[in-house]
């Protein structure tokens, strides 16, 4: 079969070898947890619990604020120590619920919701939307709106996106690995949803295991294909991982199911599960710590709520002193300045970096090489954009197509003169997305 | 934690391709043909070379000094010397060398904003400065090696050529220009090294010789045609010069286009013109067409036009 593919992109180092080989180790949280009510797109989440409240795992702290929005739940029990603002990894401020850890971990109970075979379509998406799951991979959008499109028949294909085309992490393969058939079954479950839908697991052939134990697992599932995408980031992009497995094109301003696809993350997947088959909501995720400035680089299962210095210590600490720590990946992920953060529902990785490549080297003139429209999936001119931005040309900048960039990030990584392309180009989207929600 | 951490937006980790490792991979490229000028003209070609190198690179410097920002560790300079010289007769007087050199930089690059603001190719345009203001000495190819015209200029009077050894490169003509096989091995190392591609020199000598075979005068003669894309500053134009990254369209439809247009213009210029060459103007012409070209050929967005439901 021909390998699929989008045009552009480009090969970074992945080093996924520093972390990809051990098991997901569990670790279980000390003192306090912080809780931000907005860990998702949407409306922030409203506390139903006050300070003083003994709360157990899996205890509801905060109801959704919305349609698009999420709750939030205990991942320990213990005690609700105050409702304040906290800082978060991107350097906001946001309220959270502070839960003082009680170390018992006396939980509320999970049930499941029905049967999985008499399952119905309103109970899968009430479950998912009460157990508070939202998009993994780092978008953080609530997945019951992702699941609920406007005309749930024309739905032709249910994606389950576990390229992890992200350098460095191996969160998603080490998930795949161990725990194959929780994804096959979280698809099946979504697929319920969309009765015209095939199912498709889209994987990066750098991981050729996971592809041959998928396709041993659903030799005899006629709704389900595994599909080997190649190795190319952001393969794992939305916009370009539907195009790969489906040849279908969507552009900014349109959703996935505008060309009949639900595209979820792996890890997303496993929540769905967790939350129709255990009745569990979204306590834990999987996060890769890594990097060539990390002790022991590995994948832990993590409660949300704990905070990344606590993570680090768990994994053994710094080795020398890191240049950069990165929330997430190295093309997607926040610089941190500060470790004494929670971990959260979007949270992938920890990476920490000896040498910081961005400011090791001073930005030049454009030399017009063409590298970036080379890579640029978005098929703009990014040294364009960038230019116009720069000169806050905004008739300029939509005119030459500045909202399709889908901030990858590859114009930054392979530019000779080192110009902070997709950080020019960023900014100006930004403040046209503003002015855009203003009208 | 101790000590602070540096705080960036994403992207984190960039390529290890640089500006001046570029222009090194160039001037690596361009030292085969300059080794065989070197042994066909002989210990002069050397000299322009060096003194050429020497010109632009203290013109940059000295301007560098005069605008506080010191630009000549990218390397672009060494290019633009190497270029202009590889375009140079042997004899041509040192002077004359040294007044392109300083054009090149001082005019054309330096004044237009430096590094990636010119919109000629500086070598190319100094060499059609020297071309115009100094036209006997530029176009005199007599020398120890060689006497009499070059090939495309014996062709273009009814004379027979060597066609072997225009390839190999043992004619009359500019230091870098004769040579063929060099010129390829160059090519092929840059092309290798992801630095330049064939959209522009393939879309240029093919739509050359295509011109070549409808309007040359010859219909299909293959000595004609090797002759003439052997001849001249076809090859050096196509591979080095035409691919100037700052001088030619950044868009991928764009480029062959500029390819094309390049093509018909040096036809143009050899079969119709006065002159036997005109790669030199194919080339300066095209690239101030280049702002032209690339709004015309604008990639199409991914998913652009794609409706909403």
């Amino acid at each position: 079969m021909a390998k699929m593919t989008f045009v552009g992109g480009i090969h970074p180092y992945d080093g996924k070898e520093l972390s990809k080989d051990k098991p997901i180790k569990e670790i279980l949280p000390k003192g306090e947890l912080v809780y931000p009510l907005a860990q998702h797109i949407g409306a922030p989440a409203n506390p139903i619990v006050a300070k003083g409240d003994r709360v157990l795992v899996g205890q509801k702290i905060a109801e959704a604020g919305g349609f698009v929005s999420a709750p939030v739940y205990s991942s320990v029990s213990g005690t609700v120590k105050a409702i304040e603002p906290r800082r978060v990894v991107t350097g906001d401020s946001i309220m959270s619920i502070i839960v003082e850890n009680d170390g018992l971990y006396e939980d509320v109970g999970f049930y499941p919701v029905a049967p999985i075979d008499k399952l119905t379509k309103e109970e899968i998406l009430d479950a998912v939307k009460e157990a508070g799951i939202v998009g993994m991979g780092g978008a953080g959008f609530p997945t019951h709106v992702k699941l609920s499109p406007k005309e749930p028949e024309n739905i032709e294909y249910v994606i389950a996106n576990c390229a992890e085309c992200e350098p460095y992490l191996t969160s998603d393969y080490r998930r795949m690995l161990e725990e194959p058939e929780k994804v096959i079954e979280g698809l099946k479950i979504i697929m319920k949803l969309f009765d015209k839908a095939q199912g498709i697991l889209a994987i990066e052939d750098n991981k050729p295991d996971c592809i041959k134990l998928f396709r041993q697992l659903t030799k005899d599932e006629t709704r389900i294909s595994v599909k080997a995408l190649k190795t190319k980031y952001p393969q794992g992009g939305e916009r370009t991982l539907i195009y790969a497995t489906t040849g279908r094109k969507i552009n900014s301003s349109m959703l996935p199911a505008d060309v009949g696809c639900v595209v979820n993350n792996v890890d997303t997947i496993v929540a769905v599960y967790n939350a129709v088959v255990l009745g569990k909501p979204l306590l834990e995720r999987i996060v890769t710590v890594t990097g060539d400035a990390i002790e022991n680089p590995r994948n832990y299962k993590v409660h949300l709520g704990m905070s990344y210095n606590e993570l680090l210590e768990v994994a053994g600490g710094f080795k020398g002193t890191p240049e950069k720590v990165i929330c997430g990946g190295p093309m997607m992920g926040f610089g941190m300045f500060d470790l004494n953060v929670p971990i959260t529902k979007t949270s992938t990785a920890l990476l920490a970096l000896s040498k910081d490549e961005v400011s090791a080297m001073e930005p030049g003139p454009c030399i017009n090489c063409g590298r970036c429209v080379e890579v640029c999936p978005g098929r703009v001119i990014p040294s364009k954009l960038a230019d116009l931005a720069e000169h806050f040309d905004e008739e300029g900048f939509l005119a030459n197509d500045g909202m399709e960039c889908c901030e990858c990030g590859c114009c930054s990584y392979i530019c000779p003169a080192k110009r902070p392309l997709t950080q020019q180009i960023k900014s100006m989207r930004k403040i046209q997305l503003a002015k855009k929600k203003k009208n | 934690m101790s000590g602070l951490l540096k705080v960036s937006s994403n992207p984190h980790i960039r390529s290890k391709a640089t500006t001046s490792g570029i222009m090194a991979a160039v001037i690596i490229s361009l030292l085969p043909a300059a080794g065989f000028g070197i042994y066909n003209f002989g210990f002069r070609a050397l000299v322009v070379i060096l003194v050429t190198i020497a010109s632009t690179v203290l013109t940059e410097f000295l301007f560098g000094i005069y605008r506080k920002k010191q630009t000549i560790t990218d390397l672009s300079a060494v290019v633009t010397g190497l270029l202009l010289a590889l375009n140079l007769p042997v004899n041509i007087p040192l002077w004359m060398a040294v007044l392109g050199g300083v054009f090149a930089i001082l005019v054309v690059k330096m004044l237009f904003g430096g590094l990636g603001q010119n919109f000629m190719n500086p070598a190319l345009a100094a060499r059609c400065f020297l071309l115009i203001s100094f036209t006997s000495q530029m176009t005199d190819f007599n020398c120890d090696a060689y006497t009499g015209a070059t090939p495309l200029a014996r062709i273009k009077a009814g004379e027979s050529v060597e066609v072997f050894d225009m390839i190999i490169g043992n004619t009359a003509g500019t230091i870098g220009e004769t040579s063929m096989i060099a010129l390829v091995i160059g090519a092929c190392f840059l092309i290798m090294l992801g630095i330049i591609d064939l959209r522009i020199p393939g879309s240029y000598i093919v739509t050359f010789a295509l011109f070549t075979v409808l309007f040359g005068g010859h219909g299909f003669d293959p000595a004609f045609l090797s002759a003439q894309l052997a001849g001249g500053g076809l090859m050096l134009g196509a591979f080095f010069m035409a691919t100037d990254y700052v001088t030619r369209p950044i868009t991928i439809k764009g480029q062959y286009v500029f390819g094309i247009f390049l093509g018909l213009m040096t036809g143009i210029f050899r079969f119709f013109g006065p002159g036997a060459e005109g790669v030199s103007y194919a080339i300066i012409l095209g690239n101030l067409l280049v702002p032209l070209i690339e709004k015309v050929t604008k990639p199409v967005a991914f998913g652009k036009g794609g409706r909403k439901s």
